[in-house]
């Protein structure tokens, strides 16, 4: 069957909005079901030959996320600060999205995650809920993506993880010189190290290519196929059915309601910036924790004069940050790290938050190494190395081979004051309001963090780091490093007076429109959310199939 | 560094790679020679070649010449502007100085030292880095000789074990 080809005339069944880590598995499953479905995604459609080894395109200019010239980012601390141009977020710009560049790692959520505020109580400044569902809920979606994209890890490996109904359809990538040091120090530290979960394949699978260990994950996309992005893999299945048309260089502007106050379609600018409108039955919005929250902020109408559902007040309030911490270790002999995947080994020991710290937060450390060459020479090396000279040189020359990072994935607050709004001021080259980030950090967040630092440290020494260096914990007002994990915009529950959508993604508000991303992260977990983004979407995809199918969806 | 198009680095690439047809080229697009010696002596104090291969084999200035006229073309006037600071400052420093190039090795290390912290020189050394160290269709690295200096290889595919402690594990 061809590639389904529709008229913007002609009504389809779902907008689906963004094609990265919920909206590949969204298209998915809404057409395999029968439904025709249109993807309009801002990106490009790029394929695996566009994916080179180019440090320059992609690491340093960053071009699979998006520009900031063409879309600024506004930031500031709090409301009283004015805003100022600054890429404080970051997220992929292509068909596929983030799901492309991103580095493969893929933890499910502990059980604990889904009622953190019930365990631990309430925490002030901080908006800390539980969520509407629990781990057991989400497990049969966490095991069906797992399968179905491709993961390779080890289950029962780790002792925190909660129980599995299957193991990982793939056997853990091998492990590097960093994993056997990491093992080395943390074992004699009385830790758990475990093989990390990756969306990479160890072997071949779905009819694809195992990893050929090339070095080039995060930031990249995969040359070979190996990596389970969306691209790769739901969003063939999905063409495939005949029923599914994947629209990219389509920006959507504004979701379109009717009378009644149901959403009836998207208006998008095309590749050529003209306006299109394109009819639909339903509209899924998987558009990621940021981008989600400001569409439906320009979707303002008669009926929705604070944005389309919005009577909550809270879209693109509680964004959360990706927050981490980081610390280098010299060894002695070559680790060779720019070999193979960038992490291999894990520890979930520090993950559980405990009182007795005297703060709220948790991390899970992974060791690794996420640095190419010009980078790691650039901005990796300690601060009594030169930074430019002859002594400069012979350091990156005797690093390089040598180095390795334990990358702690920290906690991260719900906090009403930050999110996302409209710049009053800047617009984009599109003629829209410029995205505006407003986010401090939580004082526990902070103390988390510099405690992380120190957990790290002890680990390399154990390991027998011969020099040790972190990187500082930025103060909140200078040098915001991009958070590339955008959580909780459109937090789910079932109160809509304090959530906007429920657990499926239903907009309280709006019976046809489903908004299904990392928006709906109540807490942050320990960072890498593209697990349960994933394990979301593939739950409501089948709620939305069943809804759509007995005519609820109208 | 200014942030570029994607056809803009589709470009460099493009001209990066029909110079590597002839990597012995002289001939720069965006320097006139005199400001290209002066490049190669800035790139050769922050990566010099005294224990292998440095800046100059890597073909530093090709890079910058090229990134001026195409992806880094918006730094292009704050560069200018940076050369022309550079000049005032060595006169001001070695007075009768013809150019930075021709100053003693000493001389330009001070030289420089009293330029860190301006964004002129962090430009210059990221872009030596970037040459130094980026990927050869740029026109630097010539040779891979940066990467051979800190032992990365862009074979594209490897097998465990990969460094000394996976293996010795085994």
């Amino acid at each position: 069957m061809s590639v389904a080809k529709f008229k913007t005339s002609e009504t389809v069944d779902f907008v689906v909005i963004g094609s990265g880590a919920a909206g590949g598995v969204m298209a998915k499953e809404l057409s395999v079901a029968g439904f025709s479905v249109v993807v309009l995604e801002q990106g490009p459609y790029l394929t695996e030959q566009d994916f080179t080894h180019d440090e320059i395109k992609f690491a340093v200019y960053n071009r699979l996320t998006n520009d900031p010239k063409r879309q600024p980012i506004m930031y500031r601390k709090n409301e009283n600060e004015k805003a100022r141009p600054l890429k404080a977020i970051e997220y992929g710009r292509q068909v596929g999205g983030g799901s492309v560049h991103f580095t493969g790692n893929y933890w499910r959520l502990h059980e604990s995650d889904f009622h953190e505020r019930s365990l631990y109580g309430e925490i002030p400044g901080a908006s800390f809920d539980d969520w509407p569902i629990s781990y057991a809920d989400l497990e049969p979606y966490y095991t069906k993506a797992e399968e179905e994209l491709g993961i390779s890890g080890l289950g029962g490996s780790n002792p925190f993880d909660a129980p599995r109904s299957k193991p990982y359809p793939l056997p853990p990538m091998p492990v590097k010189s960093s994993g056997v040091l990491f093992e080395r120090g943390a074992k004699k530290l009385g830790l758990h190290p475990y093989p990390a979960p990756v969306a990479i394949l160890s072997q071949p699978y779905g009819g694809r290519g195992a990893c050929a260990h090339c070095g080039m994950c995060e930031l990249f996309g995969c040359e070979m196929k190996a990596k389970s992005s969306t691209l790769v893999t739901v969003i063939p299945i999905a063409e495939k059915t005949g029923r599914c048309e994947i629209r990219p260089n389509s920006y959507v502007r504004k979701i379109e309601v009717d009378s009644s106050g149901r959403v009836s379609g998207a208006i998008y600018f095309d590749e050529h910036k003209r306006e299109v409108f394109q009819k639909a039955n339903a509209v899924v919005l998987c558009a990621n924790g940021v981008e989600s929250s400001r569409l439906l902020l320009m979707s303002k109408s008669k009926l929705f004069p604070q944005g389309l559902a919005n009577s909550s007040g809270l879209v693109g309030k509680n964004l959360m940050w990706d927050n981490g911490t980081e610390s280098c270790g010299l060894f002695e002999h070559p680790l060779n790290e720019f070999k193979s995947i960038q992490a291999t080994r894990v520890i979930h020991d520090y993950y559980a938050a405990d009182r007795k710290r005297g703060f709220y937060g948790g991390g899970g450390i992974d060791a690794r190494f996420d640095f190419y060459p010009a980078g790691f020479a650039r901005s990796a090396l300690p601060d009594d190395v030169p930074s430019w000279g002859l002594e400069f040189k012979k350091a990156v020359g005797q690093y390089f081979t040598r180095t390795m990072t334990l990358l702690s994935h920290a906690s991260s607050l719900p906090m009403e004051s930050n999110g996302v709004s409209l710049d009053p001021d800047v617009k984009d080259d599109w003629g829209l309001p410029a995205t505006r980030i407003t986010f401090d950090w939580h004082p526990d967040d902070i103390a988390n963090m510099k405690w992380l630092v120190e957990r790290e440290r002890e680990i390399l020494d154990a390991a027998g780091a011969t020099k040790i260096w972190s990187f500082p914990v930025e103060p909140p007002d200078v040098n915001v490093v991009p958070s590339r994990h955008l959580m909780g915009t459109c937090r789910m529950g079932n109160d809509p007076k304090r959530s906007v959508v429920d657990s499926y993604g239903n907009a309280h508000d709006v019976p046809n429109l489903f908004i299904v991303d990392g928006s709906n992260f109540v807490t942050a977990g320990r960072q890498q959310p593209t697990a349960t983004i994933q394990a979301l979407a593939y739950r409501a995809g089948e709620h939305i199939a069943k809804k759509a199918k007995t005519g609820e969806l109208g | 560094m200014g942030l570029a198009a994607w056809t803009a680095i589709a470009a460099a690439q493009q001209h990066a790679h029909l110079a590597a047809l002839s990597p012995d080229t002289t001939s720069f697009e965006f320097l006139d020679p005199a400001t290209a010696r002066e490049v190669v002596a800035i790139a050769a104090q922050i990566v010099p070649s005294d224990d292998g291969p440095g800046a100059t084999e890597a073909g530093v200035v090709y890079f910058i010449d090229r990134a001026l006229k195409t992806f880094a073309s918006d730094a292009a006037a704050s560069f200018r502007e940076g050369i022309a600071d550079l000049g005032v400052r060595r006169k001001k420093m070695f007075p009768g100085s013809k150019s930075f190039a021709a100053l003693t090795r000493e001389q330009q290390t001070e030289l420089l030292k009293s330029m860190e912290k301006t964004p002129f020189f962090d430009w210059m050394r990221t872009a030596t880095i970037l040459a130094w160290l980026g990927p050869p269709e740029y026109g630097g690295n010539r040779n891979q000789v940066g990467w051979k200096y800190i032992g990365f290889d862009d074979a594209g595919f490897f097998e465990p074990p990969f460094g000394y402690y996976d293996k010795e594990s085994k």
